[in-house]
């Protein structure tokens, strides 16, 4: 294999590779704070850039109809319970934003309006979903939580195969520039990539670190009775690690659309590559997920090459070893089978 | 001023009834020590004081029925559990600020004075601050516990097992904290195996036995109460059978 | 299920097969088929999921390997399709063996993640491996006989159906049986029982592929068409939902979630569109949203609401009894420690430790919180292995050999969060401890081949539950009864061990009075007939009445040991217990 061809995979496998941090870190923070592995997080990926398609095309994304409905629960459950502040989240802000995406839709928009839109929009979703689907189910087990996962990824493909149609879509790049650096050229594409991927990661872990919020999720996914104590409030929680993850996934299908057409279903087979990444990172470690990540994309950049079709079988057998690995170092504490 | 009153609290896990139907009441400026051996529901006791489980009977705070725990931690009452549930990756120095979440919620923006004042009473935490808290021994970890416990500074202190697994030395500078704390104007109760040390620093006691509560008094009077010592060890059964 | 049901079930089930040639149009008949398939699968599932508590998300991929393999055979090979069931339950089997030896390692948490992995990978080996048509597939597969019709098919995969579910409801009422719902409920209490819950997982799963593997090969003759879709990820999960709707705990739930998913999505096939306008997968939408709602609101499934737990009177017609032991003569040495010591890194958690218990003696362990009482009842139940010293059992050493081992040489424990199988009768209960007094294996339960031993199991379980005073309530569910009985099923349970020491963890905790006065008498009858019996408890007033002898431990060490009254009065355990002045 000649240099040129190394270097494009290699530039491939790594922007891959970036998107894959995103989402094993979207993930993680999900998984430490909740203990749900949140499957569905690549249906979110597909739901962003079809809403972004769908904006751009001058039709009315069948997502806001989603979240509308889902806050216009969520309102009424509040309300019943005496709660009037809740007008404010779940009534007033999801009806501004049906206003302004209905307008972008019908008077077209700037790319980056219509973007912030759908990101908004999927955002919005991640904290929603958790609540009505994963919340009613209290302490049940990691097992019914991942049923729960499985079930809502379902549910999810149906809402986008019914809104969208089975078409797939690609969405404009944040840049078209590209540039030469030596024997290839480098896509703009794929180093806006790398760079937002970047300034996330940067940003979640400022977030983390730095400030009393963002210490407070930590805390919920390190010792749940003494997040308690201080004051964390564990609903909160699990709806806060969830924004963050489905922003993580609303950001990658941005970045990921122009490069790969998105349809209502691929999005999936992409958040299970996330998955296989927060695995290696043995759902605990950041940089190991991180790690993990870009060795699942350089490993199917490099196999798309040599053995396309076993890309896939690669990637998912790399699973097994892994998790026997993790066993084993973790040591097993489990008492039901 | 009474600040904490439980009227015939029981509570449970599951099948079993661990308490039946405990009263008891803790003033500001007072510390109450609860006592009695292992099994006799007084961690129980804390966490359904807490609002942890589920439980009958009245718990008032403050003249007003208590709630939950993120009621009674929005409203300064703070408990210590026996495991201290410290975020064992995080740092000292994370761990207490912490310890003020609730009170910054609510608008309070003093934390980095509030831990000063707490590496003030603990120097030892000071020189740690930037370790993680998992690293930390026994003693420090307790002070930690305790040190996180004060940023959210309570009206009332709800400490289970300070004294466990440290060793006598450390035990008697936690305790003289405690007391210190307590001058400062904070309501504590106390449960604690360790029956001499705890009604020694307490002022009122109660001796928790089986669920129940067995015996009450001030410390002095119940110190020298044969009967405490029974309900730790068993009552002497009638003539047995001779050795052999 | 016995009693009178049985015959009148089977008879209803077997006219019902015959009828349906005759009975039902082309496309009920096609539909019952899919059914009958589904459920064969399910029940599979069932007995892995509900019943030895592992999860599989990749069971599709079990029918995939069978019928692909009998497609080839018949359709390349030009092999008779009956051939095609041996060689596809081989190659299904075989690769369920091998992946549950691989996986053998990972523990619970990551184990359906693991199953997520292969199902996935098989997948797309279906779709790339080459000769096997691509990810279209292929067809032209021979039926199950020539010229057979829809209704036939359909009579036949139902019979298939009934002997599945007949070899599984042997299973259940087995020894193995209860060792598989052992198993989903605790693995320490199971091996303290002396099942082997490693090789018993393997085997669950090995079963469980067969079952699907018999579902693929009538997949693949009764559709005449293989391809990677029915058998992947997707397919995986729905199987799992039919199981989570139909009930995980109970047999019927594999054929009651088989018969709502396929029949249910059939009618909303149709109707949906037309509802919604315009074509797509809706109807998995609507099982997907039943099933999170199920798993929120009512996550046994319906199976429960119609089945009340089969309780069966069995009488006992059986006086025959398993060969017991020879109990030891009061004051044999039983138990033995000496210099035990255990480390926790820095921590000494017990420290130069001499223990005995002898025949017909009651020992309690006492000592304040941390003491390392806990440490020393795990070293000798076995959880726990000693740094240093040694601990025998009737002059064995038990030391390291692990909870199964030592059940073996003859000791039997309770827990102090009572472990019981809550839905099971009592009688099942008892039964369990009796296990390793059997040795009936999976496929000697299946074709009922254990009845006699089986008899014996239970009659030696009648008798224990006598001897503690549970006779009265042998059918009922274990989890119904209240704390204190509870406790005594553990110990019935424990007796069924034929133990000649007994080790009991907190057995007073959450006792009322009346109840811990009769447990008391229990054991003092325990210990005149030659148990030795060694209790770690906090309840004074229980310990000091009961115990003949009691040792004390403080900071990992032993303080004093001797008469209740003695350690009463001993100026250092008062100390340790008051606590030391501050």
């Amino acid at each position: 294999m000649d240099q040129t061809i190394l270097l494009a995979l290699l530039q491939d496998g790594l922007t891959t590779g970036a998107i894959y941090v995103l989402l094993a870190v979207g993930l993680l923070i999900a998984f430490s704070v909740t203990r749900v592995i949140f499957i569905p997080q690549g249906d979110l990926v597909s739901f962003t850039a079809l809403t972004l398609a769908s904006v751009i095309a001058h039709r009315v994304p069948g997502t806001i109809w989603l979240l509308d409905a889902l806050c216009a629960a969520a309102l009424v459950l509040s309300l019943i319970r005496g709660r009037w502040r809740a007008v404010v989240p779940y009534g007033v802000a999801p009806a501004l934003l049906t206003l302004a995406t209905c307008a972008a839709a019908r008077y077209g928009a700037p790319t980056p309006v219509s973007m912030l839109l759908a990101l908004t929009i999927v955002t919005a979703l991640g904290p929603l979903l958790y609540r009505f689907a994963y919340e009613p189910l209290g302490e049940a087990s990691m097992l019914a939580l991942l049923i729960v996962s499985m079930a809502l990824h379902f549910v999810l493909i149906g809402i986008a195969l019914y809104s969208f149609g089975a078409e797939g879509v690609s969405t404009p790049a944040l840049t078209e520039a590209s540039f030469d650096a030596g024997p290839i050229a480098v896509s703009g594409q794929s180093l806006s990539v790398g760079l937002v991927c970047l300034v996330m990661v940067a940003a979640l872990r400022w977030f983390f670190v730095r400030t009393l919020y963002g210490k407070a999720l930590r805390a919920a996914a390190s010792d749940r009775l003494g997040a308690r104590l201080i004051g964390v409030d564990h609903a909160l929680s699990g709806r806060a690690a969830f924004a963050l993850a489905s922003f993580a996934a609303a950001v990658s299908g941005v970045l990921i659309a122009p490069i790969t057409p998105l349809s209502y279903d691929t999005g999936f087979e992409i958040g299970l590559k996330g998955f296989v990444a927060a695995v290696i990172g043995g759902l605990a470690s950041y940089p190991l997920a991180a790690a993990g990540a870009l060795i699942v994309g350089l490993l199917e950049s490099f196999s798309g090459f040599w053995a396309s079709e076993y890309r896939n079988i690669i990637v998912f057998s790399l699973l097994i070893p892994v998790l026997i690995w993790l066993s084993l170092a973790r040591g097993d504490t489990e008492d039901r089978a | 001023m009474t600040l904490l009153t439980v009227e015939n609290l029981s509570a449970g896990y599951g099948k079993a009834e661990v308490l039946h139907g405990v009263s008891l009441s803790v003033a500001a400026r007072q510390i109450v020590a609860i006592v009695g051996p292992n099994g006799a529901g007084k961690s129980t006791l804390m966490h359904a004081i807490m609002g942890l489980l589920p439980r009958k009977g009245r718990v008032g705070f403050a003249d007003e029925d208590a709630g939950d725990a993120g009621w009674m931690v929005q409203r300064g009452v703070v408990l210590v559990p026996e495991t201290r549930a410290l975020f064992t990756d995080m740092s000292v120095e994370d761990n207490l600020l912490l310890g003020g979440f609730s009170r910054w919620r609510q608008g309070a923006r003093d934390l980095r004075p509030s831990m000063d004042d707490v590496f003030a009473v603990f120097p030892r935490l000071a020189e740690r601050r930037r370790q993680l808290a998992g690293t930390l021994s026994g003693g420090e970890r307790q002070m930690l516990a305790l040190g996180r416990a004060l940023m959210g500074q309570p009206k009332l202190l709800l400490l289970d097992e300070p004294s466990l697994g440290l060793a006598p030395k450390i035990v008697a500078d936690i305790f003289r904290v405690i007391g210190a704390m307590r001058d400062r104007g904070i309501a504590i109760l106390l449960v604690e195996q360790n029956a001499r040390a705890a009604l020694q620093i307490a002022d009122y006691g109660y001796v928790l036995e089986m669920g129940r509560v067995a015996l009450h008094g001030p410390c002095a009077v119940l110190a020298e109460d044969a009967r405490v010592i029974e309900t730790y060890l068993g009552r002497k059964s009638a003539a047995r059978h001779v050795d052999g | 299920m016995t009693g009178v049901r049985t015959p009148v079930f089977t008879a209803l089930a077997l006219i019902l097969c015959a009828a349906a040639p005759f009975v039902l149009t082309e496309y009920q008949a096609t539909l019952a088929g899919f059914v009958g398939i589904a459920a064969i699968a399910a029940l599979g599932l069932v007995l892995l999921t509900g019943i030895s508590g592992q999860t599989s998300f990749g069971h599709a991929t079990f029918l995939g390997l069978a019928a692909y393999t009998t497609a080839c055979m018949s359709r390349y090979g030009g092999w008779p399709p009956l051939a095609g069931l041996p060689a596809g339950l081989a190659i299904t089997g075989g690769t369920a063996y091998l992946l549950g030896l691989i996986t053998s390692r990972i523990s619970g948490h990551y184990l359906p993640l693991a199953t997520i992995a292969w199902c996935a990978s098989f997948f797309y080996l279906f779709g790339v491996f080459p000769g096997l048509g691509g990810f279209n597939g292929f067809g032209e597969i021979p039926p199950l006989f020539p010229g057979i019709t829809r209704g036939t098919a359909a009579a036949l995969i139902g019979l298939v159906l009934i002997a599945a579910w007949f070899l599984c409801a042997n299973l259940l009422s087995s020894r193995t049986g209860r060792a598989m719902r052992a198993l989903a409920q605790s693995r320490i209490m199971a091996e303290s029982l002396g099942i082997d819950t490693a090789k018993l997982a393997r085997a669950s799963f090995v079963l469980a592929a067969l079952l699907a593997g018999v579902a693929g090969w009538l997949f693949a003759h009764v559709q005449r068409y293989v391809s990677p879709a029915p058998f992947g990820l997707s397919a995986s999960i729905e199987y799992v939902f039919m199981v989570v709707i139909g009930g995980a705990s109970q047999l019927p739930g594999a054929i009651i979630g088989a018969a709502v998913v396929v029949l249910l999505r059939d009618q909303l096939t149709e109707m949906l569109p037309r509802l919604l306008g315009s074509s797509g997968n809706f109807e998995t939408v609507v099982f997907s949203l039943a099933v999170i709602l199920l798993l929120q609101y009512a996550p046994r499934g319906i199976a429960p609401a119609l089945f009340r737990r089969l309780n069966r009177p069995t009488p006992d017609g059986s006086t025959r009894t398993l060969p017991c032991r020879r109990m030891s003569t009061q004051g044999t040495l039983i138990l033995d420690t000496t210099a035990v010591e255990k480390r926790f890194g820095g921590l000494i958690a017990a420290r130069a430790i001499d223990l005995s218990v002898h025949a017909g003696e009651i020992v309690a362990l006492i000592g304040p919180n941390g003491a390392g009482k806990s440490t020393m009842f795990n070293l000798i139940s076995g959880a726990l292995t000693p740094n240093t010293g040694s601990i025998r059992l009737l002059d064995h050493p038990i030391h390291g050999r692990g909870a199964r081992g030592i059940a073996r040489q003859g000791l039997a424990r309770t827990f102090q969060h009572v472990k019981l199988l809550p839905e099971a009768s009592v009688l099942d209960n008892i039964a369990l401890g009796a296990h390793l007094r059997g040795r009936a294996g999976m496929l000697r339960s299946m074709l009922r081949l254990d009845r006699a031993e089986e008899a014996a199991l239970l009659h030696t379980a009648r008798i224990q539950a006598e001897r503690v005073g549970l006779g009265d309530v042998l059918d009922e569910p274990a989890g119904s009864l209240p704390l204190g009985r509870q406790r005594l099923v553990e110990i019935a349970r424990g007796l069924c061990l034929d133990p000649c020491i007994f080790l009991l963890d907190e057995p007073a905790a959450g006792l009322r009075l009346q109840e811990k006065q009769a447990l008391a008498n229990l054991l003092r009858t325990l210990r005149d007939q030659g148990m030795a019996i060694l209790l770690v408890e906090h309840d004074m007033d229980f310990v000091m009445d009961l115990a003949d002898r009691v040792t004390v431990m403080d900071f990992g060490e032993k303080i004093a040991d001797g008469r209740p009254d003695q350690v009463q009065d001993d100026p250092i355990v008062r100390e340790a217990y008051l606590g030391g002045v501050a």
